[in-house]
This record gives C-alpha cells, sequence and structure tokens, in this order.
C-alpha cells in the first residue's frame, strides 16, 4: 500500500483522464449511434445501405487499429490535429481527443445496433397506432418509438458504456496518459507487480461495478410497462 | 417488429419524389466526403504508386504480413480453446447447488468481466518475466492468451448460464422427476441442449477474440495491427498499411458475424433443442 500512498495523486489523475475520454466519447456515441440506427430504419435505402455499411465495417475492426489510425493517419500523416498547434499542450490536446473520436466512432455502432433491437422491442400497434394518426416516419422515430425504446434498453445501452470504459485503456496506445499507461509505467518504477495490479484492477472494479448497478437499477425504474 | 416497413406506410407518389430526393442528396454528400478524403490523401502523397506498390512484392508479406497473421490467429486459436474450458467449468460452477463452489465462480466471473483485458495483458506478462515462466520468445503471447483467456472464459461462463436458462422448465424438472441427480442432470439433458443453442454467440465470440487479439500490440505481442505499424515505419506508408491491414481484418471478422447469423438462422428453423440465443445480441455489446 506504500506504493499507493506514493503514487496517489497520479493514480487519480490518472483514472480521472479515464473517466473524461468515458464521457466524452459517451455522448458522442450516443448521438452518433442514434442518428445510426434512425437512418438504418429510414424510407430511404440509400441511407439503410450507409448505416448498414458504417456499422459491419467499424464493428469488425480492431478498436487498437482505429484509435491507431486516428494517430498515425489522421494527425501525423494528414496533419488534421484537433488541437491548436500552437498551444504549449498540444500533442497531449490532440492525442486526448483523437482517441475520443476513435472511441465515438466505434462505440457509436455498438450503440446504433443496440437502439435498433429496442425498436424491436416496441409492439407494433405503437407504431400502426402513429402511422394511423398520420405521423411521418420522422415523428413516429421521435414521438412514439425513440423514447420507448431507449427506455427499454437501458440495460444493454449500460454494458455498452462499461464497455467503452474498459476500452478507454486502448487510448494508452497513442500515449493518452490514463489507467493503463500509468500501470505500466508503474510496473516499471516499481517493483510491487501485485500491488500496482491490483490498485488497477480495483479501479475498473470500482467504476464499472456501480454503473452496472445505476443501469439496472433505471432499467427496472423505467421499464415501459406492458 | 422486424421489418422496418412498420415504420411508415408505403410511399406515394410524393414520398417517392422526396425519398429520391433525399437519396440523391445523400449521394452526394457520400462523394463530397469520399472526394475530399481522396483529394486530401492525393495532396499528401498518399495515393502515388510507391506507396501501394510493396504490397505486390512478396517480400513484405513474407517479412511482415504473415508472421502477424501467425500471431493473430495462434492468440485467437489457443485463446478461444482455453477460454472454452474455463468458462465451462466457471458457468458450471456458478450452477451448482454448493454454495462453496457457487460463490467463488460468480466472484471471478464478475471480476474478470470488470477489469479491462489490457490491465490484465499487462499484469499477466509482467508477472511472466518476473517469474520466467515462459521463455522470452513467448511472453507477448502468453501475456495475451491468458488476458484473452481470463475474460472470454468470463464471458463464455455467461453465455452458458443463459443458454441453460433458455431452456424450458420442463427439462430440468422432467430429469428431477425421473430421479437423475444434478451433476446427470446436467451432463446428460441440459448442457447438450443449451450448448446448441449457444452455437451462433459462441462464433460471434470468436470474432470478439479475434479483434482482441490487436490489443496485444501494447504489450509488443506480433500480430496484424503491430505488423500493419512496422511497415508504416519501414516503407513509410502508415495509411495505405493500415488501410490493408484493415481489410483483411474486416473481411475475416465479417465472414465470420455472418457465419454467425446464418447458423443462427439455421438452428431457429430446426425442430431440435431451445431457442437459439441471438447471435448478434451478444452478453456483452461493445466489445
Amino acid at each position: 500500500m506504500e506504493v499507493f500512498s506514493e503514487y496517489r495523486g497520479q493514480i487519480l489523475e490518472a483514472f480521472w483522464t479515464t473517466i473524461q475520454l468515458t464521457v466524452f466519447s459517451a455522448i458522442g456515441a450516443l448521438i452518433l449511434g442514434t442518428v445510426l440506427a434512425a437512418m438504418r430504419l429510414a424510407p430511404v435505402p440509400m441511407l439503410n445501405w450507409l448505416g448498414t455499411t458504417y456499422v459491419n465495417t467499424v464493428r469488425n475492426t480492431p478498436l487498437t487499429l482505429i484509435i491507431l489510425f486516428c494517430s498515425f493517419g489522421l494527425a501525423q500523416t494528414l496533419g488534421i490535429t484537433m488541437a491548436d498547434p500552437k498551444s504549449p499542450t498540444s500533442i497531449v490536446d490532440s492525442n486526448f481527443r483523437l482517441a475520443v473520436l476513435g472511441l465515438t466512432l466505434y462505440t457509436a455502432s455498438f450503440v446504433c445496433e443496440t437502439v435498433r433491437s429496442g425498436i424491436n422491442t416496441v409492439p407494433l400497434g405503437q407504431a400502426e397506432a402513429a402511422r394511423s394518426l398520420g405521423f411521418t416516419f420522422s415523428q413516429n422515430l421521435r414521438i412514439i418509438l425513440l423514447p420507448q425504446a431507449f427506455r427499454s434498453v437501458i440495460i444493454p445501452l449500460g454494458s455498452v458504456l462499461i464497455a467503452l470504459t474498459k476500452n478507454t485503456t486502448i487510448a494508452s496506445a497513442i500515449g493518452v496518459a490514463e489507467a493503463a499507461l500509468l500501470m505500466k509505467e508503474m510496473i516499471e518504477n516499481t517493483a510491487a507487480l501485485l500491488a500496482v495490479g491490483t490498485i488497477f484492477a480495483l479501479g475498473f472494479v470500482v467504476l464499472t461495478l456501480p454503473m452496472g448497478l445505476l443501469f439496472g437499477w433505471l432499467g427496472k425504474r423505467l421499464a415501459v410497462a406492458r | 417488429m422486424s421489418t422496418a416497413s412498420i415504420l411508415f406506410d408505403a410511399p406515394g407518389p410524393r414520398a417517392r419524389v422526396r425519398n429520391r430526393v433525399i437519396s440523391g442528396v445523400t449521394v452526394i454528400v457520400v462523394v463530397l466526403v469520399a472526394w475530399a478524403v481522396i483529394a486530401k490523401l492525393a495532396g499528401k502523397g498518399q495515393l502515388t504508386p510507391a506507396k501501394w506498390q510493396p504490397f505486390l512484392t512478396a517480400n513484405l508479406w513474407k517479412t511482415y504480413v504473415l508472421p502477424g497473421i501467425q500471431g493473430t490467429l495462434t492468440a485467437a486459436a489457443l485463446s478461444i480453446v482455453l477460454a472454452l474450458i474455463l468458462g465451462f467449468l466457471l458457468g458450471v460452477g456458478r450452477m451448482s447447488h454448493i454454495g462453496a463452489v457457487r460463490w467463488p465462480c460468480a466472484v471471478i466471473v464478475e471480476f474478470f468481466r470488470a477489469v479491462p483485458v489490457l490491465i490484465m495483458m499487462i499484469f499477466a506478462y509482467f508477472l511472466y518475466a518476473l517469474y520466467d515462466t515462459f521463455p522470452s520468445k513467448h511472453l507477448a503471447l502468453a501475456g495475451v492468451v491468458t488476458g484473452l483467456t481470463l475474460y472470454n472464459g468470463a464471458v463464455i461462463a455467461e453465455i452458458l448460464r443463459a443458454g441453460v436458462r433458455a431452456l424450458p422448465r420442463g427439462q430440468g424438472e422432467a430429469a428431477a422427476a425421473l430421479g437423475l441427480s444434478w451433476g446427470q442432470t446436467m451432463r446428460s439433458i441440459l448442457l447438450p441442449q443449451a450448448i446448441t443453442s449457444m452455437l451462433p454467440v459462441l462464433v460471434s465470440q470468436l470474432v470478439v477474440v479475434l479483434k482482441d487479439t490487436a490489443i496485444g500490440y501494447q504489450i509488443t505481442f506480433v500480430e496484424m495491427v503491430r505488423q500493419g505499424t512496422v511497415v508504416g515505419s519501414s516503407y513509410g506508408n502508415y495509411i495505405p498499411a493500415l488501410i490493408v491491414i484493415a481489410v483483411l481484418m474486416i473481411t475475416a471478422n465479417f465472414a465470420l458475424s455472418s457465419a454467425a447469423t446464418r447458423l443462427e438462422q439455421r438452428l431457429r428453423r430446426s425442430k431440435r433443442g431451445g431457442t437459439p440465443l441471438e447471435a448478434q445480441a451478444a452478453l456483452e455489446p461493445g466489445d
């Protein structure tokens, strides 16, 4: 436990970065994923095709490859850095934002599939009633289907977000100073492998376990009574 | 609600025109984006033949890509076999009637599902290095396989439990009425049926394993993504190299995912056994 007290500041900082990565990517992924789900359900074949292709491509690509592509491809080769090149922290900022971009693109495909499966749980009569009232497709989706779909997929969406929390460790591949990077550094600098491993494993248990409980509780509370 | 067409009426003349307009706008936007990307790539000289020609030489494949493919496949094959064994033990253990077996299994499963695979890989890698468990040549492979086995073992344990739970209650009750013990019920009644219904999910889990071998990048494991970056740095063509690796990965994984879906449909049609678990609705969405 001496290791913990010695590195306490750094550990908390690393996990704070993990949390930030998770929150920003979660917001992006929820928005993009919902848009993709709407595209896959829309009456326009072209949009269906685009949504399906996106999901099939991204879901079958390793996250490491996506994040490396953001760094090597976008930033280093094409010069799209997403940060002010003049600021003193531009490299750190850029890596962080590229990691958020990669995590968002990757997670969105899973959010899309989850939302779509949620729409499938809404009884047929709901959409039919909406149509018979003259709702257009987008009104139907916005007012009738999505609110019910979201409430029925809170628990699986929670699992997606928990997976996202764990996936943020992969951002260490491009040098984002989050938990896994600090773990490697600490193992190399201290001889306390077991203590370091325990600290980081428990850190993630502490992050993900309450998330699971929260989403389980929300899912039950907000479930649509049928 | 399985078909999307329930969501909107059959388009009339005006809706057809509108849909065509939206399609047209989409095509234009896609073409514009593609054009912008290509222009940007060309502007940085990424589309010159010099950047792509190396992929036509046998040397590049023999020196870099094939060892990567071999590493990925070896790690994936070892992990899935070990994960199946571990998952079976943990899954059956978690369904046991003996509390002293059930509780530890439950804790182990929940723990390994909560910890990121990378954290487990780093830990295993340094642990093996510290105790000289494996020759240094196989150190990274051992780390990757350990991480993947622990995580996927826990997931497979949960899949197994879901498979057994999805069986009709009557199966277990009939076995009990015939006087079969718990072990006999599991072995000859519940598990064989559960395994059949699990097959599609297991195939999709293989995709997860294949993708996750790439996490080994960070503990210097020689797999496809790492070899892609090595090609990128030695030929100065990161973007083409990563694109080629991505195409290989996506093709393999897409084929496996489609196989899982087809398997599920086939099992759904057949009369025997319980209803199969959905191939794509994996218990751990998002990895």
